[in-house]
């Protein structure tokens, strides 16, 4: 590893604690990092845009066209249709026109629409009503005898059958729920809540995942950092001191004036009163 | 050694141990194995039954293959690993591929600035055009079979494999691109773990390609899409009519009021957050109504709004809606252009800005409705901790436990729609939502029919509703 990547990486140690710092409170650590990775990213995406989405997508297309002639002598002419649309988006700046926006972001929504409506019915009600018909309760007690824990024995098929049942119950709006109706509904809300549950539970699984990902990175920088063992370099060594001792230095003095801040405005408050 | 590498150390043990007994049970051999074997094996029995056809309810340029798998796959002399899938092209293919490529190379040219002196653009139309002249006569070149033109290899599938899908590109311009109506020829070869031992198959064809019009996978969706929309018109006239609706009181919504009154009285902001959806999602649309609500409250009791966006478009919507709901309040003056503002479209990015939005400006009332990802405990956590009154609405399944532990209330799935019409009281709001109870009871009474037709045999009941594209 070269001194540049160590520097690299340092940054990311540090943006990594800065971020951690959150933890404690807001501080001018976190907002540096967050005005860093707010701004490298709104950069980074236009960029995105314009070589995954407008060069590939439409000056391409039209590449052999004159301007001349707005394009029309390409050999992919429709392309423009597109392009004045996203056009159209910019008469926002106007105070007079602004309302000419409003087409293109009608054609989008109404496309999108289209485009949405038979793939959720395909998805969440055709393909989920099959399921839900389908449902087989052959092994009521579980494969191989008395399994309550198998996921597909006939017994697990209906509490999911009732489940899905009490849970449509429950999203009734237009009859309150009272009387037997209302304890299937409360069957459903406790059916969705131990959906919950179990879903927290697995996300919470993946996000600790993350969580040691990033303090692995922390650990590889220690590494190379003090003893260079990864990479034999003994240089790295003062210059991981350096840095270091100049992160502990800029903490120390910012806790240092948050105190010094603290206990001020306690006295004037007291001082006040 | 630290432990990690012992676990290694257990992990590779238990492979080889695994690859050992892979062989003794008579899995066919990888290709690891191959000069120890090579000589000893016999070729494998071709593939049959080999039917190739056109795919259907699809858009064209795709051709499906069906066979019987060889007598020695996972049988007979167990050889078989694998078999290539191939297709005969006439020669000219090679000419079209070299245009592509140079096509690419002018268009590189032209977006990287290079100054060769020449005319790019004409040389591209020269270009473009003799494709299209090679792809006019390609048609020709493969009715013309088997002359000009060789076997090329399509794709490698393991053993056990019974069907493939030639999919092709619809782009004339793109590498694999399959011609409709075009004359096309397919076998398929046996492959052992000796690469020059396997076996042809016969010829299938000519077979050609072409799109449908129509998907007949879909006539289910269709059916459901034609009786739910009847459901709706339905409803929506005898809502014009005056027919009362009932709705239930949706806990979450009667606590929007309370919260915006809450922030007048401390003098503090609401921050609308809308999510990362775009407004062709169901739960965009939805917040957007609630937005209004929100506006419009906001706009009567003068206190301010923040919506920090996503999503440019989202952006321009939300900003229209507020702009509405602050004239429909009488108090187009004292709209901000800025209270709805774009931030970035990456989703952490969006986070980082609007936690700090949170314990900057320390709203009383963070509102949090649409779709969400990843990022909705991230923004629930800091606004808890913010001590600010939080309600939430999502469609996202996986997301919502976050926001039932950290808000103070959530609209459930379906709650957030509903929640527009309560609020809204709009005939054609209100119609949809009773339209949608009567489809949840429809639903109900088909589960229990499909349950009851399942245990009775009687498969063509639920083969009915079954969309499999």
């Amino acid at each position: 590893m070269d001194f540049t990547t160590f520097l690299w990486m340092t940054f990311g140690v540090f943006v990594t604690l800065a971020t951690f710092s959150f933890l404690y409170k807001d501080n001018p650590f976190y907002k540096f990092a967050e005005h860093l990775v707010v701004g490298v990213s709104a950069g980074y995406f236009v960029i995105i845009l314009w070589h995954n989405g407008l060069v590939p997508n439409l000056f391409q297309k039209l590449a052999d066209g004159d301007w001349y002639y707005l394009w029309l002598n390409s050999s992919e002419p429709w392309y423009i249709v597109p392009a004045i649309l996203g056009m159209l988006m910019w008469t926002r700046f106007s105070r007079e026109y602004a309302w000419v926006s409003r087409w293109p972001m009608a054609m989008y929504i109404g496309i999108s629409t289209g485009i949405a409506i038979p793939l959720t019915m395909s998805t969440y009600i055709n393909k989920q009503l099959y399921a839900t018909m389908t449902l087989s309760f052959d092994n009521f007690w579980g494969h191989g005898g008395f399994n309550l824990l198998d996921p597909y024995s006939g017994l697990s098929n209906l509490i999911i059958f009732v489940g899905v049942i009490s849970a449509l119950i429950y999203f009734f709006f237009s009859k309150a729920h009272e009387g037997w109706f209302g304890r299937v509904a409360d069957l459903g809300i406790w059916t969705l809540m131990i959906g919950f549950g179990a879903s927290f539970g697995y996300t919470v699984m993946a996000r600790i995942s993350l969580f040691v990902n990033r303090i692995q990175d922390v650990d590889d920088w220690g590494k190379v950092a003090w003893n260079s063992t990864v990479e034999p370099n003994p240089n790295y060594s003062n210059w991981f001191l350096v840095v270091f001792w100049g992160m502990v230095l800029i903490i120390v003095v910012y806790i240092i004036k948050e105190i010094v801040q603290h206990f001020s405005s306690k006295s004037k408050a007291q001082t006040q009163a | 050694m630290a432990l990690y590498k012992w676990f290694f150390v257990l992990g590779f043990i238990f492979c080889l141990c695994g690859m050992a007994t892979a062989q003794e049970s008579g899995v066919p051999p990888d290709s690891a194995n191959i000069d120890t074997i090579s000589q000893s094996i016999p070729p494998p029995a071709p593939v049959t039954d080999l039917q190739a056809f056109d795919t259907r309810n699809d858009h064209g340029h795709s051709i499906t293959l069906k066979w019987k798998k060889s007598a020695d796959d996972g049988a007979g002399n167990n050889s078989v690993i694998g078999y290539e899938i191939y297709t005969w092209e006439p020669n000219m293919v090679d000419s079209m591929a070299q245009l592509r490529s140079e096509i690419d190379q002018v268009r590189a040219a032209i977006y990287g600035g290079k100054k060769t002196g020449e005319d790019l653009k004409k040389k591209i139309r020269t270009l473009k055009d003799q494709y299209d002249i090679l792809l006019e006569q390609l048609t020709v070149a493969h009715a013309g079979y088997p002359e000009g033109g060789e076997w090329r290899l399509v794709d490698k599938v393991p053993a056990g494999t019974e069907t493939y899908v030639h999919l092709g590109s619809k782009e004339k311009l793109a590498e694999g691109y399959i011609p409709d109506y075009t004359d096309l020829y397919y076998r398929v070869d046996a492959l052992t773990a000796d690469s020059v031992v396997k076996t042809p198959s016969v010829v299938v064809g000519p077979v050609q390609c072409y799109g449908q019009w129509f998907n007949t996978e879909q006539v289910p969706v269709l059916i459901t899409v034609i009786l739910f929309g009847v459901l709706i018109l339905y409803f929506v006239m005898l809502a014009r009519k005056g027919k009362e609706i009932y709705v239930r009181p949706i806990g979450g919504i009667e606590a929007v009021d309370d919260a915006i009154g809450r922030a007048t009285e401390m003098g503090k902001p609401i921050l609308y957050v809308l999510g990362l959806g775009s407004v062709s999602d169901v739960a965009t649309i939805a917040a957007f109504t609630i937005l209004q609500r929100v506006a419009k409250k906001v706009a009567e009791y003068q206190t301010d709004l923040i919506v920090p966006t996503y999503d440019p478009i989202v952006m321009s919507v939300a900003q229209d809606v507020v702009k509405s709901a602050y004239y429909d309040a009488g108090r187009a003056d004292t709209y901000k252009e800025d209270s709805v503002f774009f931030v970035t479209q990456s989703q952490f990015a969006y986070v980082a800005a609007v936690n700090g939005i949170m314990l900057r400006d320390l709203p009383a009332t963070n509102v949090y409705m649409g779709k969400f990802y990843a990022e909705s405990l991230l923004l629930a956590e800091t606004g808890a901790l913010a001590g600010s009154i939080q309600i939430s609405g999502t469609d996202e399944i996986a997301q919502m436990p976050f926001f039932i532990v950290a808000c103070d209330y959530t609209l459930i799935g379906e709650e957030l729609y509903a929640a527009s019409a309560y609020l809204g009281r709009e005939p054609i709001l209100l119609g949809s939502l009773k339209a949608q109870d009567y489809a949840k009871a429809a639903i109900i009474i088909l589960s229990i029919l499909g349950i009851i037709a399942t245990v009775l045999g009687f498969t063509w009941f639920t083969e009915f509703f079954h969309v499999t594209s």
